[in-house]
């Protein structure tokens, strides 16, 4: 039989999983339904006032979908585990770094993007100024697959254990502070009409360090947990 | 004020200095007690442990008067 | 003849021998840590001049500053034996990186708390968000991880080397927390405070810290000690030595 190319490799792998996800798509709505109410609270708990309002849109936007992201990321390797499947990638002929990325890929697909599209809803629940929301958008879309890769390897570390959420939040945290710190403050610049490209810049550059490292340090942080 | 007492003040500043003073030594107390404490409750493990393994060799082969470590299973 | 150095590293590396060595080594780690904290807290306390502008509130550097550089120290060491643990799987790298990370966590938290009480009557405030206090407060969480990541396995040389995982990473993000929080301090104006001021500090007052300095690293060193000799017995409990030693009257 003929061994599958590595990109037919790649591509049933995000299949396998994109198919998985949608089968359980009632979960996909939990992370956007949990961003929408965080965001709709911090109104009635700060006031409507709209220029309080309009100076926290950015950080509590990011905030909020960084801590929905969280809670879907427990459940990244955990079906895998309890069947046995990922036991079973990880002795698989092709490149476990790779198998990997692509269910990191699948993984935020299905929670960061849902939570993506909505976020200029978020954002103007908020009141976030319009021109500011593009700038939004991009600082998601560079911070979110960050933290779906750094997330991933802490995943993995915990893969055997008694897992505590609470255990992963306190080892996510540490890592997620740069990425909230440059994201949010691409964000704060541009609403105040100030550069903010530089943020950016350091945003992209680390996600590309991470798609590069991230997965080979979550196969490495997978056979440490494993290996029983 | 006598010098003690002048001392004790910290010229002001007393309830910041020896509240410090307090956390460091209490941490570091703490530090060096539990270690302790666990050291006591490992050995004291480890002496039953090591008594029912005899007890069990004994039941097994009467004759024998001290446990091979060979053939006595690793823990852990 | 110049392979000595390496033969004696190898052979501590076995647990008897390193269970020895440390036992014979730790009591006078003791005594020499308590010996330069005395004279440390009495040069700093009693013989140092109070400062013209902090009063007698700057006496608190004296335990401040040693426990900084402790936790950051203790971090290095850690990674170190994390990354030995984990290249070379050598079992006491993995229990000295295990060990370490409580004591490390001990000292992060002193420096946060007592540079807290210092800050509030020199600054005015508890707590403010700079790159430095930031950083600590991230590397408090970092050991709290690793402590926790080890705990959370069933199997304790598993746990460890995921752990020893998790310093290396933590290592690696440290400076990268404390570049974006300067950052981010300059974006946002006005919420930086400088801690010291480019002042010389006099022979009277940093001799007391050299002191306190060297007596926390004995001190360091007299804790682990004691921690990784206990742990070698709980890994090695079927080992002829380690029963020897149980069996032993005293158990020292």
């Amino acid at each position: 039989m003929n061994r599958p190319g590595l990109m037919t490799a790649c591509a049933a792998m995000l299949q396998r999983d994109l198919t998985l996800a949608w089968r359980r798509r009632g979960d996909i709505a939990m992370p956007v339904l949990y961003a929408l109410i965080v965001t709709m609270l911090f109104p009635f708990a700060l006031g409507p006032e709209d220029t309080l309002l309009q100076r926290i849109a950015g950080g509590v936007v990011l905030v909020t979908v960084l801590l929905a992201m969280l809670l879907a990321l427990d459940a990244m390797f955990s079906s895998d585990i309890e069947d046995g499947s990922l036991e079973q990638l990880v002795m698989a002929p092709q490149p476990l770094a790779l198998m990997l990325g692509m269910k990191i890929l699948a993984h935020w697909l299905t929670t960061a993007l849902p939570l993506i599209v909505i976020a200029p809803l978020l954002a103007g629940m908020l009141h976030l100024p319009g021109a500011v929301i593009p700038v939004l958008l991009l600082a998601l879309l560079l911070a979110t697959p960050l933290l779906s890769l750094l997330g991933a390897v802490l995943v993995a570390l915990t893969a055997g254990t008694r897992r505590s959420g609470m255990l992963l939040a306190l080892m996510l945290l540490p890592l997620c502070v740069p990425a909230v710190i440059f994201a949010a403050g691409a964000v704060a610049a541009a609403q105040q009409g100030l550069p903010w490209l530089a943020p950016i810049a350091w945003l992209g550059a680390a996600l590309v360090l991470a798609v590069v490292l991230a997965p080979l340090a979550c196969a490495a942080a997978l056979r440490i947990a494993l290996d029983a | 004020m006598s010098p003690l007492q002048t001392f004790f003040a910290m010229g002001g500043y007393a309830i910041y200095v020896w509240p410090a003073y307090a956390v460091f030594f209490i941490v570091l107390i703490v530090d060096t007690i539990a270690p302790r404490l666990r050291r006591r409750r490992v050995l004291r493990e480890l002496r039953a442990r090591l008594a029912r393994q005899d007890a069990r060799q004994q039941r097994a082969r009467p004759d024998r008067a001290s446990v091979d470590p060979i053939t006595t299973p690793p823990s852990l | 003849m110049s392979n000595w150095i390496p033969l004696w590293l190898h052979k501590l590396g076995s647990p008897p021998t390193f269970y020895r060595f440390a036992g014979t080594l730790r009591p006078w780690a003791m005594v020499l840590a308590l010996l330069f904290g005395a004279v440390a807290l009495y040069g700093g306390l009693v013989l140092a001049p109070a400062d013209y502008q902090q009063g007698d509130a700057y006496r608190i550097i004296f335990i401040h500053v040693p426990s900084a550089w402790m936790s950051m120290f203790i971090y290095g060491v850690m990674g170190v034996a994390a990354f030995i643990a984990l290249v070379w799987r050598i079992k006491l790298a993995e229990v000295v990186a295990m060990e370490s990370a409580p004591i490390g966590a001990a000292f992060t938290f002193i420096t946060l708390v007592t540079g807290s009480l210092w800050g509030k009557p020199m600054w005015g405030t508890w707590w403010t968000w700079d790159a430095r206090l930031t950083s600590e407060l991230v590397l408090l969480f970092l050991y709290l991880g690793v402590i926790g990541l080890y705990h959370a396995f069933e199997d304790r040389r598993q746990g460890a080397r995921a752990a020893a995982f998790l310093a290396i990473i933590g290592i690696i993000n440290v400076p990268i927390v404390h570049f974006s929080v300067n950052w981010w301090n300059t974006l946002h104006q006005g919420s930086t405070i400088n801690v010291f001021g480019p002042s010389k500090i006099s022979w009277d007052m940093l001799w007391p810290l050299l002191c306190m300095m060297l007596a926390t690293k004995f001190y360091y060193v007299a804790s682990l000690f004691r921690r990784v000799r206990t742990d070698l017995l709980a890994l090695e409990g079927g080992k002829d030595w380690v029963r020897q030693i149980a069996e032993s009257e005293a158990g020292q």
